[in-house]
């Protein structure tokens, strides 16, 4: 109980300390703008840690915080596996296929304006459907490896980027067109010169959604069939052995690796298109 | 895309420019998308024959035709391709009617659906409508609580500093985690303290549609200008009132956009619920079944009543966006 009344003192103090931060005259500094998350954050976790442990809720419910490091600790070698098995080989080899596809794709789409016609309503309508749903079929398909989680993957990203590519491609003003035709520039010239460029925020922001959907469509598909390790196969089978430890730090590898491969994404981008009206400041 | 100018042709004959406007761009996109999706049941059809060229083949074997390849073991090295072109005969005419065909082609499909929704009694375990029904119910009920939490957070990031430099970041980067890694150990967990049925998938459906619901509610309810705010502030209105009648009205666009990719991600999160338990009922049920069994008929039709079933959602959320924002004067 002592432990519990403790995580309510740490919860306010967290709490005042926060609302003094963003109060104060360094609200709008760059440290204090991390820092309050951060606090947030730690807050959070010591008030589970001490929740858990003051109510003695059992771990095959929900294990601390701490339990969960120790798993993370010490079975590193397992999480690394599972880590190159799901992230490495399924998720960023159906991620490159898939972006290049699409990409392809969206240029095609674009030389030939009845393509992106056809193309583009079906395409708007295939982003929004449970693509996941393929994933039985794909296995049955390509084998329980890694080929058909990439396979999925391909098949989860290729419409969201195709999407955005070639409404990318189309957001040059007729200002800028006509520039390029005075120049006398041929199609390819125009395309290399003006319109990708211009279509960079898109296709990034195509790009920044369908990390996330490469790492869901990887883990959803070993739900359905996998070798003996990666992180699906993980999750599914820890979960049947009510070793939750290890189920909650398959999910702190998946939420980090999912956050620094989009975190990637936008530091390319942020190089990528420095001279956007959005960057300058 | 280019807009079609009033001054299209036959504007001036016969018809007013807004009617051949309309006509020329719905001829416009309704040609080109019934040719792609053509395209694509064609390749399908096609694709089919080397999928299944090794069952057709196997089959017509049997049937006492000679077939090139004699043996089966010479046969199972061979491409789909290969096998296709040296039995052209028994590739193509088997590759359409086979129970468990690797690929099954477009009409099986739809026979499938067709049977499994009208063929059926809604109440029977074999009827798509009850499967369908059980998902939807879970995907709604998550998606009511889902919206409902992502509203009233969004409206306490809006007014409180702490509240938006604590939570928003988290609320960003959560949008990059694959969420639904959680979705068995949910499941089992909440099932180890009794709760099983609707819920569990519910609350996996309404994890999914949170956050987009909060980050897309947080840009609307800031969308109002500064001009708009100032006036509301020399009319004197509280917080309260200036939230009711100017940032919620304002960020009924915002809301829409969220709720679409809401609803769409709430319907996959029901499905994945339904995976690791071995549910016996819902879409998510059918598929696992179906690949356990290599019903590939049935993973296929399940497949696309998910499809239907997401794609009636979302274009019911954008039904009532356009009535609401037409209602209001926002639409464009």
């Amino acid at each position: 109980m002592i432990l519990v009344v403790l995580a309510l003192i740490v919860w306010a103090a967290g709490w005042t300390l926060n609302a003094w931060l963003a109060r104060g005259r360094h609200a709008a500094t760059r440290r204090v703008r991390i820092a309050v998350p951060a606090i947030f954050g730690a807050t959070l976790i010591v008030m589970w840690e001490l929740i858990v442990r003051g109510l003695d809720v059992p771990g095959v419910i929900l294990p601390p915080p701490s339990a969960i490091a120790v798993a993370f600790a010490t079975q590193g070698e397992i999480l690394r596996a599972d880590l190159v098995q799901t992230f490495v080989k399924g998720a960023l080899s159906g991620y490159a296929i898939g972006a290049v596809a699409a990409f392809a794709f969206a240029i095609l789409a674009d030389r030939y304006a009845f393509l992106r016609r056809g193309l583009l309503p079906v395409g708007n309508f295939m982003a929004a459907l449970p693509i996941v749903g393929t994933a039985p079929i794909l296995v049955m398909w390509f084998g329980f490896d890694w080929q058909s989680k990439a396979a999925v993957v391909v098949v989860m990203v290729f419409f969201p980027i195709l999407v955005n590519t070639v409404a990318g491609l189309a957001d040059t003003q007729a200002m800028q067109r006509d520039l390029m035709r005075t120049y006398g520039a041929s199609y390819l010239q125009t395309l290399w010169k003006l319109r990708l460029p211009a279509a960079l925020p898109f296709i990034f922001n195509g790009l920044k959604i369908s990390t996330t959907l490469a790492l869901v469509g990887a883990i959803v598909a070993e739900f359905f069939g996998s070798p003996t390790l990666g992180m699906g196969f993980r999750i599914s089978t820890s979960v049947g052995q009510l070793a939750l430890d290890m189920v909650w730090a398959e999910i702190v590898v998946a939420a980090l690796a999912g956050s620094a491969f989009y975190g990637i994404i936008a530091l390319i981008e942020g190089r990528a298109t420095f001279w956007h009206a959005a960057r300058r400041r | 895309m280019s807009e079609t100018p009033l001054s299209a042709p036959q504007a001036g004959i016969g018809r007013s420019g807004r009617a051949a406007f309309w006509l020329r761009n719905s001829a416009g996109t309704l040609f080109p998308v019934a040719t792609v999706i053509a395209a694509i049941l064609a390749l399908w059809y096609l694709a089919c024959i080397p999928m299944n060229a090794q069952q057709s083949v196997l089959e017509a074997e049997r049937a006492g035709a000679i077939v090139s390849p004699e043996t089966a073991a010479d046969r199972r090295d061979l491409g789909g391709i290969v096998l296709g072109l040296r039995n052209p005969g028994p590739a193509v005419t088997g590759a359409f009617a086979q129970d468990r065909p690797r690929l099954p082609a477009p009409h099986q499909v739809a026979a499938e659906l067709w049977g499994s929704t009208v063929g059926q009694k809604i109440t029977s375990p074999r009827s798509l409508i009850y499967h369908g029904w059980v998902t939807l119910s879970a995907t709604l009920l998550g998606f009511a609580i889902g919206t409902a939490l992502g509203i009233l957070l969004a409206v306490g990031i809006v007014h409180s500093r702490v509240m938006d430099m604590s939570v928003m970041p988290w609320a960003i980067v959560s949008q990059t985690v694959p969420i639904i890694a959680i979705a068995p150990m949910i499941i089992v967990v909440l099932y180890s303290i009794g709760v099983q049925g609707i819920v569990p998938k519910a609350v996996i459906s309404a994890y999914l549609s949170f956050f987009p619901v909060v980050v897309g509610m947080v840009t609307g309810l800031r969308s109002p200008d500064a001009m708009q705010l100032d006036l509301l502030r020399t009319y004197g209105a509280s917080e309260e009132q200036t939230l009711r009648k100017l940032r919620v009205p304002a960020s009924l666009p915002y809301l829409f956009a969220s709720l679409k990719i809401g609803v769409a991600a709430s319907l996959v999160g029901a499905i994945v619920g339904e995976l690791p338990t071995g549910a016996v009922s819902g879409l998510g049920a059918r598929l696992l079944a179906g690949s356990y069994y290599g019903q590939t008929v049935q993973i296929w039709s399940a497949l696309f009543a998910a499809a239907i079933l997401a794609a009636m959602l979302v274009a019911l959320i954008s039904l009532i966006e356009r009535l609401s924002l037409s209602r209001m004067g926002l639409s464009r």
